[in-house]
């Protein structure tokens, strides 16, 4: 790490994750993505006078089950607040959020870097808020912006770090982290392209030695997990240049342009938004009952952790492929459903690797979206195992039933591609292969065995593949020796 | 048909006129049928287009509904539909109502309550054109009761006000001299009340915005519970305070309109739960209360003004076995500067979303999106909405917020414990309602702070959510002129005490009779 020669980095996220309700934070409207505009809107989260708030107990649940998962404390009590400012696409003048009293505070992720090595991060808080509308500029020859309300007033957790993140490579590993749990809590997609978790990063750097922390810079609008990373390096290289020249750094907030890959300026601290946050006056304090918690707690999924733990114990499967799988709750659901119908970890676990993840990657799929159920899957490696394809074929069957959905059964049945078994039809074509081949025929009789597999993969080749290997090497020794 | 067009013919029975007649006995011989609905909502209206315009007290008539509604009622009355049936509700703890309690009756409602079809200006240029898409819960259950929306009434901007003079459409006259303010800022309900348009109104409160028109007028005004009407619909001033609030010209009146809109309501989170009982049938009653007389209200040197009839009240009240003790309540004081630090503090947030983007008025012709804000927010409001947006913006600014808020907070939480010892000793608490009887238009509008000084009674409860009465009992003589002035006795109750502030106001109704 001799990037910041004599600088170290402090980092702090703050991470927005939409949670995945049905209906909105305080209002009835359903949330879908990709719906017409201003289709999922009602008078409540319009922010027409008059109307009125009333929380969503689900969106309480989901930020109960981060809390819980983290480590965090819940509190029992706690209170909305109302955070003031204008803006177009914030049609109460205020967001509905958290402020001194958060439901959740403290907790911890641990992380492991690509070099294997584990870290932790503590957790501030976690709280509660409602999110904004979405403003369109459409092109810079319309003189007007588009305002689309359906993602207004979708509940979100904000969970925030402190700054024990020490560089980009910790703050890309605790995101990735954090999307996972996320995931197999299931209350978020954290699908950060979009815009399911958005992040906001304090930076700031310290001269080696010194215990004071430094000046400290806000870096918003981090929209994927690249540009995390890209953004955190591109603003500690800037504040070590700053530093370098005998400069100060100012605490400014940055607005991290992904396209052009470098941050403008957004407003320095003189000029930085006072909230005027006060107690939100339209709803009672959250008061969260000791049952409701305990059955939150008792029915939390399993986490990455503990999973890679079972997975390794229980099925003896390599940590590098436990770590795979559970680092994706979908990805060892299907596992775990693979094997309840084909009791080989080992193969089904290279399956996955290699065959499934090679087709998602190339198709862009998520497992979910991907055409062979966990049974189907089960059911091509039975037919290796029986005999009626080979490996070989099976890969072949596979691509074929991973672009159509159709069953490995009904591929090999219309393709004709069950193994040829039957000696008769094999020893006819040995036979064709020992007539063409006689100088090969000769060199293996004078000794050279080894061109033994150069008569099979000929006679898997006539036979395109289909005919037993096993069979034809037992044929072609009993039929080479004469 | 207009009355006047009916032959007099013998066998038809006399048709009384519907003002002399209270919102009971009207709802009574319409579900007789001895009454047309019809023909009550058409006087109501031409009442409302003439002397409601010379009182400026109605802002829209809402005639085409209107008409329609009272179509429905005389329907249902044909086809014998309120007889002898209770009311269904959507939630089982609304209080006890028999099913059209208010067929026919026709009623106004202050233009900050939304209904559909008509604006819902809240007295302001910022909303002249805004029609709101969705009932408020208390629209509903005033039509599932038969009752007739005639009009929105007029008031002061935002509610913001102490004399219906701040509204954009103009100030609202007192029925008895056009010089005269009504009170504020429900004035319009309350003007339109009193000059018999209609038996019964609805008005907002938020720290004496019923209780003080309904003094000046001579009207009964009540100040529910906090949270015992819903607010859903009602566009918000101060949230933490704002309640719905009735106006009538009799006890019973009162009672039956607050049955009709009280309750639990789904859509507003504040909303209490819990069972309400039946207010007309314990409206007689042999009770002798308990009453306490706190020192405080009556120290306030402009209170000698109305002292001869509060004295008068206590007097007879007290002849008629009710028992008075001396209590205290210290903080009094420090009410008016308690609550106008958190309503402008809550007004500031709550206004900001009319920013001329989505509807109402938005500044011609501005391309620049923050003059748009400056110069729509400048242009739509009026000077006190404006005053209070700046002064509830600067007790919520960052290094001011524990100083104002945080403590305004702390001593409401304090205002809230003293009632609520005094009501271990005293089942209710006597004070003036007002300091004066009605003043003069303009006489105070240059005067913030004499403005706010006209809650100064009111405005305790306001802060601890209990609920309050205005009964009208007597009257004082006017500084300059020949005309006696209703002044109103206020009452205030624990915590959904409704059922003894409607006892107290019937006992008293009887007693000045
Ligand atoms: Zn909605």
């Amino acid at each position: 790490m001799t990037v910041y020669e004599g600088y170290k980095p402090v980092i702090g996220l703050e991470v927005h994750a939409q949670l995945t309700t049905d209906s909105k934070m305080f209002c009835g409207c359903k949330v879908s993505y990709g719906a017409s505009p201003n289709s999922r809107t009602c008078p409540v989260c319009l922010g027409l006078p008059g109307a009125l708030p009333i929380l969503n107990k689900k969106a309480v649940e989901y930020a109960l089950r981060m809390i819980l998962a983290v480590g965090g404390e819940v509190a029992l009590h706690s209170v909305f607040t109302r955070k003031n400012y204008f803006y177009p696409d914030l049609p109460k003048g205020y967001q509905i959020s958290q402020y001194s009293q958060p439901v959740g505070r403290g907790g911890e992720i641990k992380y492991s870097l690509e070099n294997g090595r584990t870290k932790n991060c503590r957790l501030n808080r976690i709280h509660l808020e409602e999110d904004a509308g979405k403003s369109l500029h459409p092109s810079s020859k319309e003189r007007y912006t588009r305002l689309d309300f359906n993602r207004c007033g979708v509940p979100l957790i904000e969970i925030v770090s402190e700054p024990d993140l020490k560089s980009p490579e910790d703050a890309y590993s605790y995101l990735n982290k954090l999307k996972q749990i996320l995931q197999c809590l299931e209350i978020c997609s954290a699908d950060m392209e979009k815009g399911h978790l958005r992040c906001d990063a304090n930076v700031s750097v310290l001269p080696k030695g010194k215990k004071k922390l430094g000046v400290r810079t806000e870096v918003k609008n981090l929209n994927s997990f690249k540009g995390v990373k890209r953004a955190l390096k591109y603003e500690i290289a800037r504040q070590i240049k700053i530093l370098r020249a005998g400069g100060t750094v100012k605490p400014v907030t940055l607005w991290w342009d992904e396209n052009r890959r470098a941050a403008r300026l957004m407003r320095t601290k003189e000029t930085s938004e006072d909230y005027r946050y006060f107690p939100e006056p339209d709803l009672w304090p959250l008061a969260i009952d000791m049952p409701w918690l305990d059955s939150i707690r008792r029915s939390l999924k399993e986490l990455p952790d503990h999973k890679y733990n079972r997975l390794v114990k229980q099925y003896k499967i390599r940590p590098y492929d436990a770590r795979i799988l559970a680092a994706d709750r979908l990805l060892a659901d299907y596992f775990e459903n693979v094997i309840a119908c084909y009791n080989n970890s080992r193969d089904v676990v290279n399956w996955i690797t290699t065959e499934i993840l090679g087709i998602l990657d190339e198709t862009n799929e998520s497992i979910t979206e991907f055409k062979i159920s966990p049974a189907m899957l089960a059911e091509l490696l039975k037919s290796i195992d029986d005999g009626i394809i080979s490996g070989r074929t099976a890969r072949q069957v596979f691509r074929e039933m991973a672009a159509t959905g159709n069953s490995a059964a009904r591929i090999i049945t219309s393709r004709g591609l069950r193994q040829i078994t039957d000696k008769k039809v094999l020893l006819k074509e040995v036979d064709k292969v020992i007539t063409a081949n006689p100088k090969q025929v000769e060199k293996y009789r004078s000794g050279k065995t080894a061109l033994l597999d150069f008569f099979i993969g000929e006679v898997m080749k006539s036979t395109q593949g289909r005919a037993n290997p096993e069979l034809v090497s037992d044929l072609l020794i009993q039929l080479l020796k004469k | 048909m207009p009355l006047s067009q009916i032959p007099q013919i013998p066998y038809i029975p006399y048709m009384p006129d519907y003002q002399d007649m209270t919102a009971c006995q009207i709802a009574e011989y319409v579900k007789a049928g001895r009454m047309s609905a019809v023909d009550i909502a058409r006087q109501a209206l031409a009442l409302a287009q003439s002397e409601g315009h010379n009182l400026n007290a109605f802002i829209t008539l809402c005639e085409d509904k209107a008409l329609a509604q009272v179509a429905t009622v005389d329907k249902k009355v044909r086809a014998g539909e309120f007889v002898a049936k209770r009311a269904s509700r959507r939630t089982g703890n609304s209080a006890e109502i028999s099913a059209g309690a208010l067929a026919g009756v026709p009623i106004a409602v202050k233009d900050n309550i939304s209904y559909t079809g008509y604006p819902t200006t809240c007295g302001s240029k910022m909303l002249e054109t805004y029609i709101p898409p969705f009932d408020a819960t208390v629209m509903e259950r005033l039509i599932d009761a038969g009752a007739v929306i005639i009009g929105k009434t007029n008031m002061d901007e935002f509610a913001m006000g102490s004399s219906s003079e701040t509204s954009y459409f103009g100030p609202v006259k007192h029925p008895l001299d056009p010089k005269l303010s009504p009170g504020g800022s429900s004035g319009g309900s309350a003007a339109a009340v009193a000059r018999g348009i209609v038996p019964l109104a609805l008005g907002s409160e938020t720290g004496g915005s019923v209780r003080q028109p309904a003094s000046f007028c001579g009207l009964y005004g009540l100040k529910p519970t906090y949270g015992a009407v819903s607010r859903y619909g009602l566009v918000a001033y101060c949230s933490s305070s704002d309640v719905i609030a009735p106006f009538a010209r009799t006890a019973e009146d009162l009672a039956v309109l607050y049955s009709v809109i009280a309750g639990h309501d789904m859509r507003d989170a504040t909303s209490l739960a819990g069972d309400h009982p039946d207010y007309i049938s314990c409206l007689k009653t042999d009770r002798k209360f308990k009453i306490g007389i706190p020192k405080q209200y009556f120290a306030w040197e402009l209170s000698c003004q109305v002292s001869p009839v509060l004295n008068q009240a206590i007097e007879s009240l007290e002849k008629a076995g009710h028992e008075f003790y001396d209590i205290s309540l210290p903080l009094t004081n420090k009410a008016i500067a308690t609550h106008y630090i958190i309503a402008p503090a809550e007004a500031s947030s709550n206004l900001a979303r009319f920013d001329g983007v989505r509807f109402g008025f938005r500044t011609a012709g501005e391309t620049d999106l923050k003059q748009m804000y400056l110069r729509t927010r400048s242009e739509g409001f009026g000077d006190e909405v404006k005053r209070r947006i700046m002064l509830g913006t600067y007790v919520l600014s960052a290094g001011y917020y524990d100083t104002y808020y945080l403590k305004a907070a702390r001593v409401r939480e304090l205002i809230r414990r003293e009632f609520e010892n005094a009501f271990k000793e005293v089942d209710l608490i006597i004070t003036p309602t007002t300091p004066t009887p009605a003043f003069k238009l303009g006489e105070k509008l240059k005067d913030p702070l004499a403005m706010y000084l006209c809650d100064v009674f009111t405005v305790p409860s306001s802060l601890a959510g209990v609920p309050a009465i205005s009964v009208p009992f007597g009257t004082v003589p006017a500084a300059d002129s020949s005309l006696k002035l209703p002044v109103g006795v206020q009452f205030i109750a624990p915590y959904m005490g409704e059922k003894a502030l409607f006892q107290i106001a019937s006992i008293l109704e009887h007693l000045k009779e």
